[in-house]
């Protein structure tokens, strides 16, 4: 196994595009480390890219923030302007393992490791968050959605890794909020989970949602249905009723050590109607 | 055996009760510690261990010969090495150790090597090929005990066991006394209900691990992480046919045992590989390894039935126990059979116990090792009978309390106990009486632990300058050094910091049985109170000596040689510094000693309260506020009582809410690591709050009682009533997982869960 250091985005690229073997990309670290001691990948070529200009880096950008691939969870939970527009990525990227593990662990590389339980990402996808990929062809921006292809893989090309993740904008009177089911109350992996961001009109109508469901499907689900149900509403009893019922209906778990397709799909709901009850409360100020 | 005139009730303890430092505790949150890992040889080898992926192959070949030609490569073992011992306990171990004909459960160890790095032994396991004829296999213990399970050894059933079972069942046995049919009658209502536990593991954070020599005359030393340093030379120079004095075995210090490290898992490994590379060999098990190939405890299935008056009285109780042990015999379902119904004073009571063998990893004791799945049983149909008959489950456990000369359902008849005395104190407190919110629920149930003594040698030395050198045979897991020492400093009259305890190799002492049966403070504490007297006796004598008295007229008192009245002579008290300091004049050194195969550990019984809330949406468990009451007969250090109290509730919060061994269809463990096997964290618990009753042990001279143990007893039971309470649904089946607490719910309430 080789380990390398990038200077530059484009000698990373070229680094890992070179390679012919097994490559993996090092940020925190806190997943590939986990894989290379368990002797779950024996890579050819480990790119530490985190020395890289503008990696760590948290700027304002179009209402937004652009979130460097290697800005642990820590320096996340500290960005008073990121916290305050978008509590529900923090929220979920903070959960993740320990006091240590926070401050190494970076959103692009829960999102990368691709567990359909990580943390992070189902408050992206409810964010509609934007990645942007570096690779061989340039610099393309990936909807963050996109980037998991199944438990463990991801739709990124050979030579390619996020260089930053974007949150953008949002109207006022909007918040979101993450919720996970762990039997523990910490340092643990998520059974179900349930990312919501809505926004609230003056008269409070809900007038725009997105609820993402994660370990309930290959890959973290958005559920249109769900925000379907919210658009419109005040946010009502029957409104989350029908919020719970079409996250349930929606969710596609499996029978595993960790949970059972009826407790995922009945919890799942549980859990989206609680995080819409602490978004709204959020955003409603 | 005699026991000691009782004194305890009237005498001025001046350390024993006191909280001194532990002596340990800065070389261990400083990292100076040497556990089993730490220690290095110069050429040192790293030995890795191949484990089978099957739960049940036959192994028709091991081809070595790539493993043994690959660079950096020392030693390959299998099997074969190795000659199976007479002895059939020792027999087990070994194949234990190392697959002989099938491997009998995932992660069975089937080969062995030594190389010079990390790398090259795992390169060389890769080039081990094993032929393997997968058999069915079978995991769980109502399955296993069906007369047409696959059989995992055949030839081992005693003939006890009778009709109608497969060959895994080894073994039966059966408890009780008086006529239950009659006793049945005459109850007001009876309760039968069918429960089932998982297996869990100790979760010992430090992993098995030693460092084996041996040296070209067949003399060898190993050092490791165990409970008992003689018991691992026993077994060891057993298993590698030399004698016992030809192995020294030095204990590490121990990173947790609960039990779990009363046995051997990859010692006589790193030995055969020392023999035959002719360098020191280390092996360090990982965390999947411990999960998957050191001991767990049984996982069981029970049937309870049980009896009681409108007002609260047990007219007869009944237990079926059937505990699996993994692939091997074993006996644990009989201390489970004893312990059942120990609790209570009654006129009819039978109980039976099976053992069957599965497709799992041998078990080892853990804590207590029996009693907490068949107590949580009968514990917890004692609670649905309160329920029904609507009488406080204190009161009714009150009023069935076994006390002083009550035939218990095992045999024996009970001396003084502190069952009664903690009810009371239960009922007193304020725990009791707190209000209780919605979703929340109050869970009781008493526990019960035998306690051992056994074989025990201890050495004091009085040094001379004036400090004590005790020196013992066990390993200290639950803070013997300090218990011990102040024992000593009790009986000797001097300060605790005189006064170091070492515990030492196996060629310093003579044999002390494992660390188990929450024997030490008892035992090793009776030989070093004894040991303590014998060389007062000897200081006494060297005083008269000195003052040209006869030895019978010289005491001990306060620390100090003085004569034992004015006919005596008149003579200043000498302390034990001044003797010592001369004892090279008066005849040299100074030590007593004492050896015992100790009896009269008596038995402890502890309660415990603990309220919890159920989520209804999630089935997620909170544990609130949880006490314990236990019997510690005379706690020597009360902060380590404590916190073998405190212990033993958090071990068993795990293993009644979220611990278990998890098995697929393919018979491989799923959850061979810390992330799924759950122990509870920090932020999981609430204080542990402990109440140390003091009801003097006759068997001790300071009335000591084992407390490492059965505090682990009662969790299992307390929490599930506690959480049937909250949740208004009985559950009978253990981890009480929300996904199994969700769906008790919902069948509980067939509308909501249609919805």
């Amino acid at each position: 196994m080789r380990f390398e250091v990038a200077a530059s985005v484009a000698e990373a690229v070229r680094m890992l595009a070179a390679e012919p073997g097994t490559t993996r990309v090092l940020a925190g670290g806190t997943d590939v480390l986990v894989q290379l001691r368990s002797g779950l990948v024996e890579p050819d070529l480990v790119v530490d890219i985190k020395r890289i200009d503008g990696m760590r880096e948290i700027r304002a950008e179009d209402g937004g923030f652009r979130i460097g691939a290697a800005v642990s969870g820590a320096e996340l939970g500290e960005d008073a302007g990121v916290r305050a527009l978008w509590p529900g990525v923090v929220e979920g990227m903070e959960l993740i393992g320990s006091t240590q593990v926070q401050g190494r662990a970076t959103l692009a590389g829960n999102l990368c490791n691709a567990s359909p339980a990580a943390d992070s990402v189902p408050a992206m996808v409810a964010a509609d968050a934007v990645a942007r990929v570096a690779g061989p062809a340039g610099e393309r921006d990936v909807p963050v959605a996109q980037i998991p292809a199944g438990p463990g893989k991801t739709t990124l090309a050979k030579g390619e890794f996020i260089v930053s993740i974007f949150l953008p904008a949002r109207p006022a009177g909007s918040a979101d909020a993450y919720l996970r089911f762990i039997p523990r109350t910490e340092m643990d992996i998520a059974v179900c989970s349930a990312g919501v961001s809505l926004t609230i009109g003056g008269d409070g109508t809900c007038t725009a949602a997105r609820v993402a469901l994660g370990a309930v499907a290959p890959t973290v689900l958005l559920v249109p249905d769900a925000a379907a149900a919210l658009i419109g509403s005040k946010l009502d009893d029957a409104a989350l009723d029908a919020l719970a019922a079409a996250c349930s209906a929606a969710a596609k778990p499996i029978d595993d050590k960790r949970g059972t397709v009826a407790f995922r799909k009945k919890v799942a709901g549980v859990l989206a109607r609680r995080a819409a009850v602490i978004a709204a409360e959020r955003a409603r100020g | 055996m005699a026991l000691d005139k009782q004194t305890t009730a009237k005498r001025e303890f001046k350390v024993v009760g006191t909280r001194p430092l532990r002596p340990d505790g800065v070389d261990k949150v400083t990292g100076k510690a040497l556990y089993g890992a730490d220690l290095t040889a110069p050429g040192m080898l790293v030995g890795k261990i191949l484990r089978s992926p099957h739960p049940h192959a036959r192994i028709r070949s091991i081809d070595t010969s790539a493993a043994e030609a690959a660079p950096g490569v020392k030693a390959v073992i299998t099997h074969a090495d190795f000659t199976l011992p007479d002895d059939e306990d020792m027999r087990d171990i070994l194949v234990n150790c190392m697959a002989f004909n099938k491997a009998l459960y995932d992660g069975h160890a089937v080969a062995a090597v030594a190389a010079i790095s990390e790398a090259a032994a795992k390169a060389a396991l890769k080039l081990i090929k094993v032929d393997y004829e997968v058999l069915p296999h079978v995991t769980d213990v109502d399955e296993a005990m069906k007369p047409d399970a696959p059989v995992i050894e055949r030839g081992r059933q005693a003939e006890t066991v009778g009709e109608g079972f497969s060959e895994n069942v080894t073994s039966y046995c059966e408890f009780g006394h008086g006529d239950i049919e009659a006793g049945f009658t005459r109850a007001d209502h009876v309760i039968e209900r069918s429960f089932k536990t998982e297996a869990t593991h100790q979760g010992y954070i430090e992993p098995h691990a030693c460092l084996a020599t041996f040296t070209t005359d067949g003399k060898a030393d190993l050092w490791c992480c165990t409970q008992g340093q003689y018991m691992v030379r026993r077994v060891c120079s057993a298993i590698m046919d030399m004698e016992a004095s030809q192995l020294r075995v030095t204990p590490s210090e121990i990173g947790g045992g609960f039990g779990g490290k009363t046995t051997v898992f990859i010692e006589p490994v790193a030995l055969m590989l020392a023999k035959k590379s002719g360098r020191p060999v280390k092996i360090v098990m990982s965390r999947s390894d411990v999960l998957r190939a050191s001991g767990p405890t049984c996982s069981s299935s029970m049937d309870v039935r049980i009896g009681m008056t409108k007002d609260g009285r047990i007219t007869a109780g009944h237990a079926k126990l059937r505990y699996q042990g993994g692939a091997f015999p074993c006996g644990t379902v009989e201390m489970g059979a004893m312990a059942a119904f120990a609790a209570y004073d009654l006129e009819a009571v039978r109980t039976q116990g099976w053992n069957a063998m599965t497709n799992r990893p041998k078990q080892a004791a853990y804590r207590a090792p029996g009693a907490p799945m068949a107590i949580y049983a009968v514990e917890s149909v004692v609670d649905e009978l309160c329920q029904h008959l609507g009488l406080d489950p204190l009161d009714v456990r009150l009023k069935n309390a076994a006390k002083a000369g009550t035939k218990a359902s095992y045999g024996v008849t009970f001396t003084d106990i502190g069952l009664s005395a903690c009810l009371a104190a239960a009922k007193a407190h304020p725990h009791y009486a707190a209000p209780l919110g919605p979703g929340q629920g109050r869970g009781v149930s008493c526990g019960f632990w035998f306690n051992f003594g056994g074989d025990t040698c201890v050495t004091l030395n009085v040094n001379m300058d004036g400090t004590v050198s005790v020196t013992e045979g066990n390993p200290d897991i639950g803070g013997s050094r300090a218990s011990i020492g102040m024992m000593a400093a009790e009986e000797l009259g001097v300060p605790f910091d005189k006064v170091r305890t070492q515990v030492v190799d196996t060629a310093s002492l003579g044999y002390n049985e494992v660390t188990d049966g929450s024997r030490v403070t008892f035992a090793v504490g009776l030989a070093t109170i004894k040991a303590a007297q014998a060389a007062k006796a000897e200081m006494c004598r060297r005083a008269a000596m000195i003052w040209g008295i006869d030895a019978e007229a010289v005491t001990w008192e306060d620390g100090c040689a003085k004569p034992s009245g004015p006919n005596a002579g008149d003579f200043p008290p000498m302390t034990l510094a001044e003797i010592a300091a001369v004892s090279s004049q008066t005849g040299g050194p100074i030590a007593g000693h004492h050896e015992v195969n100790a009896d009269g550990a008596g038995v402890s019984f502890g309660v415990h309260l603990v309220d919890v809330e159920v989520d209804p949406e999630t089935g997620a468990t909170k544990v609130l506020r949880y006490t314990v009451f236990q019997d510690a007969g005379k706690a020597v250090h009360p902060d380590y009582v404590e916190g073998q109290m405190q212990g033993g509730a958090v071990q068993g919060i795990g293993w009644a809410l979220n611990e278990e061994y998890i098995y697929g269809e393919d018979g491989r463990l799923q959850n061979a690591g810390f992330l799924d096997y759950r122990v509870p964290v920090a932020s999981d618990l609430p204080m542990i709050d402990t109440v140390i009753l003091e009801i003097p042990n006759p068997g001790h001279p300071y009335g000591v009682r084992g407390v490492g143990e059965t505090s682990i007893v009662p969790p299992l039971a307390a929490i599930a009533n506690a959480v049937s309470r909250a949740a208004g649904v009985r559950l009978t089946e253990l981890p009480m997982s929300p996904p199994r607490i969700l769906a008790a719910l919902d069948a509980a309430r067939p509308k909501a869960a249609a919805e």
